[in-house]
């Protein structure tokens, strides 16, 4: 089986994100995957353990992008390759999912390609299902769990997470799937996994490599602002005893109108 | 302007999520706003109920597509009628709520169509031909402008941003019957089974939510049965009555259970429960936060919820900060002490 997984360069979930002057400052903290794509990661490696083959990973961005594709090798990674070009330099969810897709069909034979459920920086959630459209394949997204997958006659089963629960769906491969945190915690990096990461030769896709033009976005963000500070009258309730407490906080509750 | 808005009716097996509704009434806003009409999209089987409230909520004319094959939501037959439509009618912009199903159909119609979505959006402008939108990026720390600038614009509408929806019942509307696009050899999936748990208030559109955090497992009064010998079980053993607990208050006040992600992690409740930057970022009502000392991804998740009520032992955790109402103290002792109170109050 041959497996493509996606991953995203982040600023660290604890990050405190702020705007100034309309640029996005997340402070000293870390750029890591994103916590999405490591279930994504997992997902990709558990099925070429299960199943026989290997894992591509991809990363779309600048230099520093090869941090998450090293992250993906340590984790078990056969290759990365990353997608880069000076011309992509305002790329849209669309944009993006077309460079996935052509990455897909140039490394030629991916039976699943695998996505996180969304990046936590721009939240789209948007990748996975487009880039399966581009590829005329089927979209499999916020899997929860592989139940069932047959290299042979080409068929996988998945549990989905929709909002009323699950939803069992089977399709034919070559297929995109997305993964959601239900899957299972991802593994860490082994020892050996970075050594051979922090050694490891990450070639370079250009547009040109791909055979597609720059994709042209659509969507673009004009403008970037901090949210309205919350204006909260802190108050601290505090009774005789637990019922009392519970009591005078009931009826402030209630006097709040939100219930 | 003469144009059409269309909206996508979300429902699940024919019962249409409320949240839709929610998109009609907006759709109807703007498409006054603009001399436009809004056409609702009721794809599915057995569906034509749907119309009716569609009608009232706002819509001129529903398109209705009634057909074996759009039985069980898919999203190929799904998006491939909806790109068909669109192709068909040029609508200025399709509208979709921001659901598991609305957030694929929009990402695959943006692909068939050559447009772009502006997901999970709380606010729409139609100014200078173009559709812009305020979305929240880095779980709402941040907010940004979007704009689409090719039609249809796309866009998936964050459920409990636009306002009740009213409905007028003297309204109505045309119903055109559509066909599908996609024939049934024409779809590589098949839906095989559902494991659901409907009858409990889900998370994305609770009014009220109760959550838990790391706290509830903290109560060295419940003495865990004898057949649970290993420590970390007994911890949890303990925190899932905690979490039994909340879901007595949570009955009673109708509210939807949350978790933050350390409870979660430690296995006392299912991840479909987390809220916060890596869960389901969510905007109640009201919010009672107990046993959460409020990590920054948590607050991310949560900290538009009108009022905020924090129940905490440690009086420098950092949810205080965001609480309207603070009680610091045993979380054991509050919770069955305010479910009695509302229980009292709220007859129930």
């Amino acid at each position: 089986m041959k497996i493509a997984v996606f991953v995203k360069q982040v600023p660290d979930s604890a990050a405190k994100v702020t705007v100034e002057n309309g640029v996005v400052s997340w402070g000293d903290a870390p750029l890591v995957i994103n916590p999405w794509d490591e279930y994504a990661v997992e997902a990709a490696l558990s099925l070429a353990e299960k199943h026989g083959g290997d894992v591509t990973a991809f990363s779309l961005g600048g230099e520093s992008a090869k941090e998450a594709l090293k992250h993906a090798l340590a984790m078990g990674c056969a290759q990365a390759i990353l997608l880069s070009d000076p011309a992509l330099k305002s790329v849209d969810s669309a944009g993006i999912a077309r460079l996935c897709a052509a990455a897909v069909q140039k490394l030629g034979g991916v039976d699943v390609a695998v996505f996180g459920k969304q990046a936590i920086d721009s939240d789209t959630g948007l990748t996975a299902a487009m880039a399966a459209r581009v590829l005329g394949w089927p979209s499999l997204t916020l899997v929860a769990s592989i139940a069932q997958l047959d290299p042979a006659a080409k068929t996988i089963r998945v549990e989905r997470g929709i909002e009323e629960g699950r939803q069992i769906v089977e399709g034919k491969l070559s297929a995109v799937i997305s993964i959601v945190k239900d899957f299972g915690e991802p593994r860490y990096p082994s020892f050996m996994g970075i050594r051979k990461a922090s050694k490891a030769e990450i070639p370079t896709w250009t547009l040109a490599d791909l055979g597609i033009p720059a994709p042209e976005p659509k969507i673009t963000w004009p403008e970037l602002t901090n949210p309205p500070k919350r204006e909260v009258t802190n108050e601290i309730i505090s009774g005789a005893n637990a019922n009392e407490t519970a009591a005078i906080l009931a009826d402030k509750i209630i006097g709040e109108g939100v219930l | 302007m003469a144009g059409k808005i269309f909206v996508y009716i979300d429902h699940f097996k024919g019962k249409p999520l409320p949240a839709s509704w929610e998109v009609v009434s907006a759709a109807r806003k703007i498409a006054t706003e603009m001399s436009a009409t809004v056409s609702a999209l009721v794809l599915g089987q057995g569906v034509e109920s749907i119309a009716q409230p569609a009608f009232q909520y706002g819509a001129d004319e529903v398109l209705l597509a009634d057909d074996a094959s759009l039985a069980d939501y898919r999203p190929e037959p799904f998006a491939s009628l909806i790109s068909k439509l669109a192709k068909e009618s040029q609508p200025e912009a399709i509208l979709f709520t921001t659901s598991t199903r609305g957030r694929e159909l929009a990402a695959m119609a943006a692909i068939d169509l050559d447009s772009g979505v502006i997901p999970d959006v709380i606010e729409i402008k139609h100014e200078g031909g173009n559709f812009t939108a305020t979305r929240p990026i880095y779980a709402g720390k941040l907010l940004a402008k979007v704009t689409c600038s090719t039609k249809p614009a796309i866009l998936t509408l964050r459920v409990r941003a636009f306002g009740k929806p009213v409905a007028d019942s003297a309204r109505t509307g045309t119903v055109t019957k559509v066909a599908p696009a996609l024939s049934a050899d024409q779809i590589a999936t098949k839906v095989v089974d559902y494991a659901t748990t409907e009858g409990r208030v889900s998370l994305g559109d609770a009014a009220v939510i109760v959550s838990g955090g790391r706290g509830l497992s903290n109560n060295p009064n419940l003495q865990p049965p004898a057949d649970i010998t290993d420590e970390k079980q007994k911890e949890i053993w303990r925190a899932q009555q905690g979490f039994k607990m909340l879901g007595e208050l949570a009955e009673v006040i109708g509210a939807a259970v949350g978790a933050s992600r350390a409870a979660v992690d430690a296995g006392y409740i299912p991840y479909a429960h987390q809220v916060g930057q890596t869960g389901k970022v969510v905007s109640p009502d009201l919010y009672i936060a107990s046993g959460i000392s409020g990590a920054i991804q948590h607050l991310a998740g949560m900290r538009t919820a009108k009022v905020i009520v924090a129940i905490n032992k440690d009086a420098d955790a950092p949810i205080f900060k965001l609480a309207r109402f603070g009680v610091v103290g045993d979380l054991y002792e509050i919770i069955p002490a305010l479910t009695k109170a509302f229980r009292e109050r709220l007859h129930k």
